[in-house]
C-alpha cells in the first residue's frame, strides 16, 4: 500500500470556503490496453475522498475510473476561520492519503 | 485497507448495508463504502437506480453545470456543479453518457458541505453530460454537450 500525495488548498469565498485538492494519481480504469502487447492495463484509481470539517464528516465523493490523471477535486464548505478541514482519500488498490488544511 | 475493513465489518453491517445493496442513500449518513455496484453499470438509467433508486429527474434552472462546448482534449475534461441555490443539497451525480460506466462520481454532503463539485473527466467521444442533483428529496438535472476532438480513453 503505497501513499496517494496531494495538495489541499483552501480559499475564503465570504459566504463559503473554497476547499481543493490536487491528487498525483494515474487513474488507470481498467478498460486501457497496451497496444503493443494487447494486455489490459490494471485498475488503479481512486475511488473515495471524504472531507472533515473539525472531525464531522462534510463531504464523501465517490469516483470512477473514468476521472482524469492526476485528478483535482474542489468542493465547499461553510465555516469559520481557525476550522480544520481533513481530506482523505482511498484508491480501489487501498492507497490511501490524507491531509488537513486549516481555515483562514 | 484496514479502514475500509473496519468499517464494513461494523458500521455497513445490517440495515445500512442492506440500504447501500438497494441502492438507496441514506440521507446524511456519510459512510465510507465504495458503491462498487453502481460503478459497474452500463448505462445512465441503471447508473441512476443505483445511486438514487429513481431514474427521472426534472430539468432544473438552479443545477447549474459548467461544462466546455468543445473539449480539445477528452482525457482532461472539467465539469462543474453547482447546486448552492438549492436548499437541503444531498447528494450530487455525474454522467458522462456514452463511457463505458457512464457515472463518473458522486458526491454526498453533510454537516458543513455545501452543494458543489468540480472535477475533471475522462471521456472518449462527444456526449451528453448530465449532472443530477438530490435535494429535499427531490432529484433535479441538468444536461450539457460535450464535444471532443480528440478522445480521452484510447491507449
Amino acid at each position: 500500500m503505497a501513499n496517494i500525495s496531494f495538495r489541499l488548498k483552501a480559499e475564503n469565498k465570504g459566504d463559503f470556503y473554497e476547499v481543493k485538492a490536487l491528487f498525483k494519481h494515474p487513474m488507470e480504469s481498467g478498460t486501457r490496453k497496451n497496444k503493443a502487447t494487447g494486455e489490459v492495463y490494471p485498475a488503479d484509481f481512486i475511488n473515495e475522498i471524504t472531507a472533515k470539517v473539525n472531525g464531522t464528516p462534510a463531504m464523501v465523493a465517490e469516483w470512477s475510473g473514468a476521472v482524469s490523471q492526476n485528478p483535482f477535486l474542489a468542493f465547499r464548505v461553510t465555516g469559520k476561520a481557525g476550522d480544520k478541514v481533513e481530506v482523505s482519500c482511498t484508491s480501489n488498490k487501498g492507497d490511501t492519503g490524507t491531509k488537513t488544511v486549516n481555515l483562514a | 485497507m484496514k479502514r475500509r475493513t473496519f468499517l464494513k465489518a461494523g458500521l455497513a453491517t445490517g440495515a445500512t448495508a442492506v440500504a447501500v445493496n438497494a441502492g438507496i442513500l441514506a440521507p446524511n449518513t456519510v459512510l465510507a463504502a465504495w458503491n462498487e455496484k453502481a460503478f459497474k453499470t452500463k448505462s445512465v438509467d441503471e447508473g441512476m437506480t443505483a445511486v438514487f433508486g429513481a431514474t427521472s429527474a426534472a430539468d432544473s434552472a438552479d443545477v447549474k453545470l459548467k461544462a466546455p462546448s468543445i473539449a480539445e482534449n477528452g482525457a482532461v475534461v472539467p465539469v462543474e456543479v453547482n447546486a448552492s441555490a438549492m436548499k437541503d443539497v444531498e447528494s450530487i451525480a455525474i454522467f458522462a453518457v456514452k463511457n463505458p460506466v457512464p457515472l463518473a462520481c458522486t458526491a454526498k454532503f453533510s454537516g458543513a458541505g455545501v452543494g458543489f463539485a468540480s472535477v475533471r473527466l475522462k471521456m472518449g467521444e462527444t456526449q451528453d453530460v448530465i449532472a443530477v442533483v438530490k435535494a429535499g428529496g427531490k432529484l433535479y438535472k441538468a444536461k450539457s454537450e460535450v464535444k471532443v476532438t480528440i478522445g480521452g480513453c484510447g491507449g
